[in-house]
């Protein structure tokens, strides 16, 4: 029986075939590549899928019981799907393709990073602490809020990467979708991103005071989602009410996810001890 | 030019200062970037550390600049009341105009608007305007909650509007983010915390603050009459720990609760959580002597204080101390026994004797290598005991928060024109243009959506 590390190993390669489609579907204008990246898209996705779920059961299989999202390596198993998972639904939606390859490779790169041998891929048993619904809900929200902002920021690359050249409409920037197109695209992934880390925040501090007695505390981990909050809050109302477009919203949004990425990986550098990320 | 009239009323100048949008943006940014401070510097922990870590003069100059306890710092409060004030300020300056959005007393829509919105569709028909007019606009009626028609000179025009009051939701919105300052303020000043090691089948009724150490008579008891671990299978991890825990007030036993972590018990504005367990000895154990060069061992039944004879009458040894935690050059041996020996004709040492590290001793390099078996123990409870009044506020400025982003982010304030217009060739030139506040781009899915509803309308009307 194959096991679920086995099977991410698979959706790796895949989510990395689809972001090579995709990428061949942008430059040469192929069409059947393009079919190719949403097909090999959908595949991984479903195959992330399935991943997860038997991870899920090989938990309780082993004694631990437990939803897969309690260690580094099982949350980037799950922001690959949820990457997917948004990703199809914006192609699906608005009909762009050219976002899949950067799509495809954040999904690719997420679960390469999974496979390293420092992240560990072992089942452990929770501690005491961790067994909490607060903690699925804290997670999982957080997740699909940073896939959706990881988007955000593909789009806004796009962005940048079309007004960069002299002439928008040339090469293989002619299939970039328009500024107005790509720049509402970001503000809506922003806009829902936002409102997912605002609910991570929300039940993680829910969670700290069942756990712990407190609802925030100034931890590295927690500064650091406040700090990408409020970029993000800043992006808002730069948008909304002063009417900020195109490239300087594209900077906002890039900003955001350095902070955002550092909250989720970067943490770990500093000083402190937050939980288990 | 038309430049905009400076005031020179110094009040409104304040007010002005405040209510611009500007001014939160450079606030949230200036938030954002000094929060990182307290990330790279540890808080709240003693001078020798820091000293050590940046050196004497960086600790001058960072103590000074209240780094160690940067989010309770003068600067960084000073921080967070000028968005407070500027959120209240900037709320005000705009709720007039908000209301008269809300509340027109006569609702104007411009054409010219529409016209240049980027988010517009249009499909021509064979039939005349006249023919269509009536089930457009009575499904524009239906669909929307103020509908307007208004006669062209060759064809006609409906506007529909829905979702004014969305525009409260930037008011909720900060309403939520005052309410959550305000439930944190009142977190900060009236709350308090503190832990309580309660040995099984003890009672007690005084909590030890955190920071203080000062002590604290709570107006009830708390009783642990059981306490257990479970371990996962096949793995020393612990699973669970669990108390039973007694309530008593006025000699009245008032709840039971069987406690474990991440469900704490709530009682009269107190919660109470199990936070972390630990083991009593009892005083009585078994000294076991091996001998340094032929392993030959020789036990003895002792307890603390006891003055007990070494083996061949070299000299006794009495276990003087207990200690959950014995740090030893920096590493943590946990929960050990301190022992005074005096080998007969020599000075008295003292022996180290870690439960958890059988040979510890062996480091000694003595006669006899010592180590405790047979130790008797209890359980205590670490509960934490904890009152928080601010919680309440907090989390319901959280709901509110929620409720507000999910108005102003998917419910925004639309409104769709339709135009059908004859023209020269004879055809009838339909188009469906939409404008959302802050120009917002969900107003496309909108006019698409409408522009569907409209194509079915008009083959209806075909058959
Ligand atoms: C601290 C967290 C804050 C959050 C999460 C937040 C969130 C938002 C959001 C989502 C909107 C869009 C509402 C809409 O389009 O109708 C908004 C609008 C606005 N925000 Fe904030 N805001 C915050 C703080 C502030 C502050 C400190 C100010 C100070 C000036 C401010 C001023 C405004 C203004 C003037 C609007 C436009 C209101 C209107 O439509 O009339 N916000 N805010």
């Amino acid at each position: 029986m194959t096991d679920s590390i086995t099977i991410i190993s698979y959706v790796t390669f895949i989510f990395g075939i689809s972001a090579l489609s995709y990428a061949i579907g942008w430059i040469f204008r192929a069409r059947w590549a393009n079919i190719a990246g949403t097909t090999a898209m959908v595949v991984a996705t479903l195959g992330n899928l399935a991943a997860f779920i038997l991870r899920w059961m090989e938990t309780y299989w082993l004694g631990y019981g437990h939803m897969p999202l309690a260690s580094l390596y099982e949350s980037l198993i799950f922001f690959s799907l949820t990457i997917g998972i948004i990703y199809l639904y914006v192609e699906y939606r608005f009909r762009y393709r050219v976002i899949g390859f950067f799509a495809g490779l954040s999904a690719f790169l997420a679960l390469a990073y999974a496979s390293l041998p420092s992240v560990g891929s072992q089942i452990q048993p929770l501690m005491p602490a961790l067994q909490s619904n607060w903690l699925i809900i804290h997670v999982m929200t957080y997740f699909f809020g940073y896939a959706s902002l990881t988007l955000a920021f593909c789009v806004s690359l796009l962005f940048l990467l079309k007004s960069a050249g002299k002439n928008p409409d040339d090469g293989f920037r002619a299939h970039i979708p328009g500024f107005r197109t790509l720049d509402d695209l970001t503000y809506q992934l922003v806009m829902f991103g936002f409102l997912f880390i605002t609910l991570g925040l929300i039940t993680g501090a829910v969670w700290a005071e069942q756990a712990w007695g407190r609802y925030w505390g100034w931890d590295p981990k927690e500064t650091w989602s406040l700090i990408t909050w409020f970029i993000y809050a800043t992006l808002l109302h730069a948008r909304l009410m002063r009417g900020w477009e195109g490239k300087r919203l594209a900077y906002i949004s890039i900003l955001g996810f350095a902070a955002m990425l550092f909250t989720y990986f970067g943490v770990n550098l500093l000083p402190g001890l937050h939980s288990y990320l | 030019m038309n430049e905009p009239i400076k005031s020179v009323d110094p009040t409104d100048r304040i007010w002005n200062f405040f209510a611009s949008v500007k001014l939160s943006v450079v606030l949230l940014l200036t938030l954002a970037l000094t929060s990182i401070i307290g990330t790279l510097i540890p808080q709240n922990k003693e001078a020798a550390q820091y000293i050590q870590q940046f050196g004497e003069t960086w600790h001058r100059i960072f103590g000074t600049l209240n780094f160690y306890d940067m989010y309770g710092s003068w600067w960084f409060q000073l921080l967070l009341a000028l968005l407070i004030v500027n959120t209240i300020v900037c709320s005000i300056e705009r709720l007039s105009s908000t209301w008269k959005v809300i509340f027109p007393e006569k609702p104007v829509y411009k054409a010219d608007r529409f016209r240049k919105s980027q988010y517009r569709r249009s499909l021509s028909d064979t039939r005349k305007p006249e023919e269509l007019k009536d089930s457009i606009s009575r499904y524009m009626e239906k669909r929307f909650r103020h509908s307007r028609v208004e006669p062209l000179e060759n064809g006609f025009r409906v506007y529909g509007e829905k979702g004014r009051w969305t525009r409260m939701g930037a008011y909720i919105i900060h309403t939520s983010v005052l309410l959550l300052v305000l439930g944190v303020l009142i977190s900060s000043m009236f709350g308090y915390e503190g832990r309580m090691n309660l040995p099984v089948g003890e009672t007690n009724n005084t909590m030890i603050l955190r920071h203080s150490d000062a002590r604290i008579q709570l107006d009830f008891s708390l009783r642990c009459d059981d306490f257990s671990i479970t371990h996962y299978p096949g793995s020393g991890r612990v699973q669970e720990y669990r108390s039973e825990i007694a309530i008593i007030q006025d000699g009245e036993e008032v709840k039971n609760h069987s406690l474990i972590v991440n469900d704490p018990i709530r009682f009269r504005g107190y919660s109470i959580y199990q936070s972390t367990y630990g083991r009593i000895p009892e005083d009585a154990f078994t000294l076991v002597f091996a001998e340094a060069e032929s392993g030959l061992e020789t036990r003895k039944k002792a307890e603390k204080g006891e003055e007990v004879p070494l083996p061949g009458g070299r000299g006794q040894i009495t276990i003087q101390d207990y200690t959950n935690n014995f740090n030893f050059r920096g590493h943590n041996l946990g929960p050990t026994y301190l022992a005074m020996m005096e080998p007969t004709g020599e000075s008295p040492r003292p022996v180290i004797l870690p439960v958890e590290h059988p040979n510890f001793d062996r480091m000694r390099q003595g006669e006899f290598i010592v180590r405790l078996e047979n130790i008797d123990y209890r359980y205590f409870t670490g509960l934490q005991i904890a009152r928080d009044p601010g919680i309440p506020i907090v989390f319901i400025s959280f709901v509110i928060m929620v409720l507000g982003f999910f108005i102003t982010f998917y419910m925004a304030h639309r409104q769709v024109c339709i135009e059908a217009v004859r023209k020269d060739d004879g055809k009838t030139e339909i188009s469906v243009s939409g404008i959302a506040a802050n120009r917002r781009p969900g107003i496309n899915m909108t006019v698409k959506r409408t522009m569907e509803r409209i194509e079915r309308i008009l083959k209806r009307h075909h058959t």
